[in-house]
């Protein structure tokens, strides 16, 4: 090629760079720091001393951080394959419509996905709302006692978890029904033509030939779960934030409540960890996935 | 026989599309509640029973919240935050998303690995150190310090530079040979080619803004420079027990997004399914 490289490198530096400044400013930088200042005992803001891994052994006998993870293992067990399956059950229906009727559905479902988080606290809080809610007049016409549902021990994290799924479902189903649109008709015609049942063909073509986006939304869903925060501490207004602890709200309580900003960093990287482990395994099993089909 | 089976899967066909229907609405009827419920007056709200009607509708609801709220700061605040993020975010990601799709320079796999990986790093944890950067900038409670740590998202670089890659080499060859500045090629001859994705990617990047709630909530503690995603949860004692006015706030807040998504529905979906690395 005429060009000269030099022209070239020099232009792609003055393209690269607004991008590279803001990167190394607002994700590198907070990164390096956030390591370092995990082995000291410094304030949210402000020097401190160093204190090794003095933090992390600490959170080995802290009951609240146990608390926190396993509050957060119980929430990504409540919402990740439970939302995962409805998701994929409301694709499959949706994908059976056609044209405009379809993309009305479809936004049924998509809607509540597009909505802030405070949105979708205002409206649950309200339908749930223990004196007003409708869903108070549904349980009192089947008889069932109400439920004080977000100030209750037992029902918070369960009730917070549906609010998810209902939240986020709309962005599987999407990925699901482009799963489903990439699958060839001819296969579903050679099958019909076979007698085959729904449910055989269900089995026998689309599990297989979705599982790619099956295990893609699983391992979205898994990292959005592990960062649960906006809605545990919405629902929490006027409850038991202490009993509802995930861990990046034991991270905000430490470092924002308690001023304890090493302490709180050294949770921070231990999610931060085990954020990463996570995408790395996803990372892999697409890859793999991605060699199958070959 | 063959009739037969092709009559009974009609029949299924017919119970599983009217069920999908029904859980549509029963799915949306939450959304449907909080906007009607925000449509009636006081007494009407706490009635003891369903009335999926306001018998007497009224707008007093936004009205009051707009007179005795900041709602009206907070909107300015959320559109300044989600038009400048979206704004910087874009430009910044194609020029970065073009040069390493059609510029040979050194490090340009280095800098592709590094964008790759930060994809795996969970901005949540970083909120402290976010915190302290924005705090030592002198940028608390500031537009410039709501939006600076949400101008990354190396998802819409990936986009566009999967989409330049797939741009023909000869468009680049031939402008090369006729001499156009590498700027030339990229706003004349590239930019015009990606209007698509570069819409797509606003909306939702916009959307995406609109909605951050974590990141808003550490950095502003003034309730005039609040979001309007935050602010609306922050005020809950002016509001005393008038569910009737949050709502309205929040119908207030939402509308927004929900407009953007209902108007350009296709653009949206097709965006999100392709920052998750799928080609819808």
């Amino acid at each position: 090629m005429l060009r000269n490289s030099r022209t070239e490198r020099l232009v792609a530096l003055v393209l690269v760079a607004p991008f590279l400044a803001i990167y190394l400013l607002a994700f590198v930088y907070p990164t390096v720091q956030m390591f370092r200042i995990s082995f000291t005992d410094a304030p949210l803001i402000g020097a401190g001393r160093w204190v090794g891994l003095d933090n992390y052994l600490r959170l080995d006998n802290d009951p609240m951080f146990r608390r926190a993870v396993w509050n957060t293992a119980y929430f990504v067990l409540m919402t990740v394959v439970p939302g995962t399956l409805i998701a994929l059950l409301i694709a499959l229906g949706v994908s059976r419509l056609k044209g405009r009727f379809q993309s009305i559905v479809l936004a049924l479902f998509f809607l509540p996905y597009i909505l802030p988080v405070s949105v979708v606290y205002l409206i649950w809080d309200w339908t749930l709302n223990f004196q007003f809610g409708i869903a108070m007049h549904v349980l009192d016409w089947l008889g069932i006692p109400r439920v004080p549902v977000f100030k209750s021990r037992v029902w918070f994290l369960p009730a917070v978890a549906g609010v998810t799924i209902w939240w986020t479902a709309g962005f599987s189903i999407l990925l699901f029904l482009a799963g489903l649109r990439s699958i060839p008709v001819e296969i579903y015609e050679a099958a019909a033509l076979d007698n085959s049942t729904r449910w055989t063909t269900f089995r026998r073509i689309t599990w297989p030939l979705l599982w790619p986006v099956t295990s893609l939304v699983l391992t979205i869903q898994l990292i959005l779960q592990l960062k649960i925060f906006d809605q545990v501490y919405l629902f929490s207004f006027g409850g038991r934030p202490n009993d509802n602890m995930v861990l990046v709200y034991y991270i905000f309580q430490k470092a924002f409540q308690q001023n304890q900003g090493g302490r709180a960093a050294a949770v921070a990287v231990t999610l931060f960890v085990l954020v990463v482990v996570v995408s790395v395994l996803q990372f892999q099993l697409l890859r793999f996935a991605e060699r199958r089909r070959r | 026989m063959n009739a037969m089976a092709a009559q009974r899967w009609n029949f299924w066909g017919g119970i599983i599309t009217a069920l999908t229907l029904v859980w549509a609405i029963l799915w949306a009827f939450p959304l449907y509640w909080g906007v009607i419920s925000s449509l009636k007056p006081d007494d009407e709200v706490v009635r003891p029973y369903i009335e999926l009607w306001p018998e007497t509708p009224t707008l007093e609801n936004y009205i009051s919240a707009v007179t005795t709220t900041q709602i009206g700061a907070w909107y300015v605040n959320s559109v300044a935050v989600a038009v400048g993020v979206t704004v910087i975010t874009i430009f910044i990601s194609m020029l970065c998303g073009y040069a390493i799709s059609q510029l040979r320079f050194p490090g340009r796999i280095a800098l592709w690995w590094l964008i790759l990986a930060s994809f795996m790093v969970p901005t949540s944890a970083l909120i402290i150190n976010h915190f302290v950067l924005v705090a030592n900038l002198g940028l608390l409670n500031s537009w410039a310090g709501i939006m600076l740590p949400q101008l990354i998202h190396p998802v819409i670089i990936i986009v566009y530079k999967q989409f330049f890659d797939q741009v023909p080499k000869d468009f680049r060859e031939a402008a090369v040979m006729d001499n156009a500045s590498e700027f030339g090629i990229l706003f004349k001859i590239y930019m015009p080619m990606n209007w698509g994705v570069t819409t797509a990617l606003s909306i939702v990047c916009f959307i995406w803004t609109w909605n951050a709630f974590l990141w808003p909530f550490l950095s502003v503690t003034r309730t005039e420079m609040m979001t309007i995603t935050v602010g609306i949860t922050q005020v809950n004692d002016a509001f005393g027990v008038y569910y009737a006015r949050q709502l309205s706030a929040a119908v207030l807040a939402g509308l927004p997004v929900a407009l953007a998504y209902l108007c350009f529905q296709r653009r949206v979906t097709e965006a999100i399914t392709l920052s998750a690395g799928i080609k819808g």
